[in-house]
């Protein structure tokens, strides 16, 4: 190791001859984190996105490497947002890479006690077979009067609020034509 | 008013910061002071539920004072037109409009209707079940032959105009009563209507903020309409800088409101179609209504492409595009009726839950968790494992015996949804912006989207019931489901190109509702978000940074309708087409260039002048004059008198809260006399005034928001991030209720109600400022509601407190004031819970008649009301 090299691995060198005479900044930086870099600067790409939690609609940038998301922060270029996200958006990167995450299809038989695993594709099926049950079993034709209902009530869903409007879009329109009414969401609570 | 909105909009409060810097002043009316409150410069604490007293108080002030915007008043709002003779006002009647039945708790409307377009008498229970405010989608009611002219007095002096029967309807509501019923000093109280009507006019105008904390109240439909007769008489409609703000909750709660997951739309605010309706004409006849003013005139070219967005080739004029293949409704359908129907049994046999955990996010938690426990099977999409879908094995009830894990028989399927990073789509905002999120990675292991899930579902049905010859199967069978694939699902941006809309002629995008068809032509999803997918390219997806563009000119997002900013902008200009004062221009009538326009795209006909009369016998979209800036109503005016539409009058008036301590000091109707109460032994309610032992539930109480937890908790309250910011469930009271209840700062203290018992940490806070009111103190007590029995904080259900009373307009439960105790110290486990819980309605003498006889005015007091289950035919 040179003499220059070793005398500015020296804090207190870097901090007399340096740019930084109070010692707050680069002269206080140690090797190891001279040496890091951003996530947002290595990242392999940038998805614009919007934060999932509150209505307001806070512009997200989500940085991807290897396929995994890297880091999530607010875009400053947002109208809306400035670049700012409140503690649930900055948050948002737990939330979608979080260990809470479920991954799995899990499943609990009719007076079981614990979960099970089950195959996507079965599951699937099974709730295809019991929504054709559950519509069959709660079909009304006609109301008492003979005026057509064309309906089915044995089947509800809750929820969509979170969800994106192509998939609210979709929804509506496949209970609709299953006959099922009883369709809603956070706006009625 | 009723919002926190520094703390559950807080990225949007900086735009209220803003202003404040420039100047506006700030003030916050909420029953606590919040984080909002000490940013404002004036905060007002009210008694939570009383703010029609309060906004009865300024709408009063008003017109005493003369300090009505006038002209914009006459030309702009129904304030001239003449009423029925035979209309009774609550003045009248004690707290009752003409018209009430209290055998059905409904109101027949017919006499609230303009004097020359007479309506025809309706008895109450068709009204309130049949043909409700819910089923006129956002087009409202209609109004007989509006637009051949109605008979008015445009010097507003004629006793039964509406601009006097406002006048008299609201004279009671004065400054002493303001005091004594919201326990706001009257001083304040002036304060407040000083700043608002200075602020408003020419010159000026005021915006107005709610949020939930307006909307969870048996009478939440009529605080909005009370907000909204306030800034109508301020002119600070349709112009820059005014309005009222919805502040919603969720990311795409707009969207899915706009595009609904509800029972009673169809996309676009159509309604769902009734029993009444035989045929697509009666359905379209009762949209459009016949002889109506506005844009709803062309329901039938929105309707049949919605039709055949969803039927294809199937949907021809020859079999009116399959309008026989929807279902109807005939009552209420909503989310409690049917939670109570499954408890019951034998019903609901189904339940799909998509992000969505009602176990701790619905009013009243308990119910719900029965609910879920009677099903034959429940299937729950979620990003992570939420109460909803464990509730067979860690619910409240297992502690208390009353589901036993190895006796409840629901099927559970858990399925693990992507994240808003693992898909594509877009997000309504709260301003009615929709924003498109790119997909930014692959989900992974059974990870998939709604999207998904639904088309695959779709796809497995259809195949299970090919070549069935049952009629019932044609609207599944024939239902068009081909979108465009990305890998296995559906492309987003093709299911948002047919909601834009598709002519079916040249296969290209349309490029807004006015070039939609009735002839079957055109194919559209959802008539309000068309133009977001106008000239073939995803307007949504729009990025233009803020620095290059400015508010109005933003090519960021795009904002149903037709990309404006602001509804109703025509009113920004006066009725000669002039901006009301060059400070607050904003779209205007260029008579050279022969168009209007301005800042804004504006919510007007372009080419039609300010000073057009329609012809006679015109309607729909042809019978707006130029005059008409509210384009979307029945008679082209913004309605300060609502002739028809609304279950419980016409008028906001002001009704004590379903539990509240004191009694209604302005009329002997002390509650909503059309509220939809449920007298069932699994959902009691705390007694009120006039029946007796409202005190064993001495105190108000109220729920909210916090910034770092999310609704039910499911997107937080598992991230260690926002674990650690908000750790612990707690109530805030007030030095003054710590002291008579013995409650010490971060001690344990339980509050109770008829429903159950919560533990929470103490926090005691002059945040909590106790009130006076009507001589005598009112405790309020405040909790978030975050907490679940999972997660990294756990804690008590606090939706668990609250019993299920409904808004009969819009079937919302009256969550936000409610009335309970509040005790030092744990609450008992297990069993002795429920014996805790039942001493409790012992003492206050609660039976499931308590809380039901809701029709207090004239000696009705007698009766019980309770919903049917299902409509009564009416007599
Ligand atoms: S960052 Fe906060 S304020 Fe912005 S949308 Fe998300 S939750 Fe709402």
């Amino acid at each position: 190791m040179g003499v220059k090299r070793w005398l500015d691995a020296w804090p207190v060198f870097r901090q007399l001859t340096g740019t930084d005479p109070l010692g707050r900044g680069k002269a206080a930086q140690s090797a190891r984190s001279a040496g890091l870099g951003s996530r947002t600067e290595s990242a392999d790409r940038v998805a614009g996105s919007v934060c999932p939690y509150c209505a307001v609609g806070c512009a997200q940038r989500v940085f991807v490497k290897d396929e995994k998301v890297v880091q999530i922060e607010g875009d400053p270029a947002s109208p809306i947002s400035r670049g700012r996200l409140c503690p649930k958006g900055s948050a948002s990167k737990q939330l979608v890479t979080g260990p809470q995450r479920e991954q799995r299809v899990l499943y609990r038989p009719p007076y079981g006690t614990a979960w099970q695993e089950l195959d996507l594709d079965t599951a699937m099926d099974m709730v295809a077979d019991r929504v054709l049950d559950a519509r069959r079993k709660g079909w009304q034709d006609t109301d008492e009067d003979g005026k057509v209902l064309r309906r089915t009530m044995g089947l509800a869903s809750l929820g969509g609020a979170t969800l994106d409007n192509e998939e609210n879009y979709l929804i509506k329109k496949l209970f609709t034509a299953l006959g099922a009414l009883q369709i809603e969401n956070q706006a009625r609570i | 008013m009723g919002s926190n909105m520094a703390e559950a909009h807080p990225v949007g409060f900086q735009w209220v910061m803003e202003a404040k810097a420039r100047g506006a002043k700030v003030f916050h009316i909420d029953p606590r002071f919040t984080r909002t409150s000490a940013h404002a410069d004036q905060h007002v604490t009210i008694r939570a539920g009383t703010d029609i007293a309060f906004l009865g108080g300024v709408i009063n002030h008003i017109l005493t004072h003369d300090l009505d915007f006038r002209e914009y008043v006459t030309a702009y709002t129904n304030a001239p037109y003449l009423l029925s003779e035979r209309y009774q006002d609550t003045e009248d009647l004690d707290g009752l409009f003409s018209g009430y039945d209290p055998y059905t708790a409904a109101y027949d409307a017919s006499s609230w209707s303009y004097a020359s377009v007479p309506m025809e008498e309706q008895p109450g229970r068709l009204l309130k079940e049949v043909s409700a405010p819910y089923q006129h989608g956002a087009g409202g009611p209609f109004i007989e032959g509006a637009a051949g002219g109605i008979e008015s007095d445009p010097t507003l002096e004629h006793p039964r105009c509406v601009f006097q029967v406002l006048k008299r309807h609201f004279s009671r509501y004065t400054p002493e009563m303001v005091e004594r019923i919201c326990g706001v000093p009257q001083e304040l109280f002036q304060e407040v209507c000083r700043a608002w009507t200075e602020n408003s006019g020419r010159e000026r105008t005021t915006a107005l903020v709610y949020s939930v904390g307006w909307t969870q109240h048996s009478v939440g439909a009529q605080f909005i309409r009370a907000g909204s007769i306030v800034q109508l008489l301020l002119g600070n409609i349709g112009r820059p800088g005014g309005g009222i703000f919805a502040l919603r909750g969720h990311a795409s709660i707009q969207g899915s409101t706009d595009v609904p997951t509800l029972f009673n739309l169809l996309p676009g605010y159509l309604p769902m179609p009734d029993v009444t309706h035989e045929d697509l004409t009666t359905y379209l006849d009762g949209v459009r209504g016949r002889g109506q003013k506005g844009f709803w005139g062309a329901a039938d070219a929105y309707m049949v492409s919605l039709l055949k967005e969803y039927w294809g080739d199937a949907a021809t004029a020859e079999n009116d595009y399959c309008f026989d293949y929807l279902p109807r409704i005939n009552g209420d359908h909503g989310t409690y009726r049917t939670v109570m129907d499954m408890v019951d049994g034998g019903k609901v046999f189904g339940y799909f839950l998509l992000g969505q955990n009602p176990a701790v996010g619905s009013a009243h938690g308990r119910l719900q968790r029965l609910g879920m426990a009677n099903l034959d099977w429940l299937v729950v999409r979620d990003l992570a494992m939420i109460e909803s879908a464990t509730f067979w094995k860690d619910a409240p009830e297992i502690e208390t015996g009353e589901i036993v894990t190895e006796r409840c028989r629901t099927e559970v399927f858990f399925f693990p949804a992507a994240s808003h990073v693992e898909k594509a789509g877009t997000f309504t905002q709260t301003q009615r912006m929709l924003q498109w999120r790119d997909k930014a990675v692959e989900p992974s292991g059974d990870q998939r989207s709604e999207l998904w899930f639904f088309h695959q579902l779709g796809v497995r049905l259809k195949e299970r019931l090919a070549g069935s010859a049952d009629e019932r199967d044609r609207p599944l069978l024939d239902l068009a489901w081909d979108y465009e694939t990305e890998g296995d699902e559906p492309s987003p941006s093709d299911v948002l190109r047919h909601i834009n809309g598709i002519d079916l002629r040249t296969g290209r995008t349309v490029d807004g509702y006015l070039d939609l068809k009735a002839d079957g032509s055109t194919v559209c999803g959802c008539w309000i978000y068309s133009g977001v997918y106008a000239n073939e390219t995803n307007q949504s997806r729009r990025r233009t940074s803020r620095f290059e563009t400015g508010p109005y000119d933003a090519e960021w997002g795009w904002t149903w309708p037709l990309n404006r900013r602001v509804l109703y902008n025509r009113a920004s200009a006066d009725p000669q087409g002039r901006p009301w004062s060059e400070r607050k221009k904003l779209v205007w009538w260029d008579a050279e260039a022969g168009e209007w326009t301005g800042r804004d795209t504006p919510d007007f006909e372009k080419h039609k002048p300010p000073d057009y009369k329609a012809p006679a016998g015109a309607s729909g979209i042809e019978a707006l004059d130029g005059d008409d800036a509210f384009i979307m109503m029945r008679d082209g005016k913004g309605w300060l008198f609502a002739p028809a539409g609304l279950a419980d009058g016409p008028l906001p008036t002001h009704y004590e809260p379903h539990e509240s301590p004191m009694r209604n000091l302005l009329y002997g109707q002390q509650g909503n006399p059309v509220r939809k109460v449920y007298g069932r032994p699994d959902n009691p309610s705390n007694p009120a005034p006039p029946e007796a032992h409202s005190e064993v539930f001495p105190y108000v109480f109220t729920a909210a928001r916090l910034t770092e937890h999310h609704t039910a908790g499911a997107m937080s309250r598992q991230l260690p991030y926002l674990a650690e910011l908000q750790p612990e469930l707690f109530v805030e009271v007030s030095p003054e209720l710590a002291a008579e209840r013995g409650l010490r700062h971060l001690d344990w203290a339980h509050v109770v109600t008829s429903r159950t018992a919560v533990d929470a940490r103490v926090v005691v806070t002059d945040r909590m400022a106790p009130l006076r009111v009507d001589g005598r103190v009112v405790h309020q007590v405040w909790m978030p509601y975050h907490w679940g029995p999972t997660g990294l904080t756990k804690g008590d259900v606090v939706n668990d407190l609250i019993g299920v009373v409904a808004d009969p307009n819009v079937f919302i439960q009256e969550s936000k004031v409610l009335t309970c105790d509040v005790r030092p110290g744990r609450r008992p486990r297990g069993p002795a819970l429920l014996e805790y819980v039942a001493d409790y309605r012992r003492r206050a003498g609660i039976t499931t008649e308590t809380g039901t006889r809701i029709a207090t005015a004239g000696g009705h007091i007698e009766r019980a009301h309770i919903e049917p289950d299902r409509p009564e035919e009416p007599s």
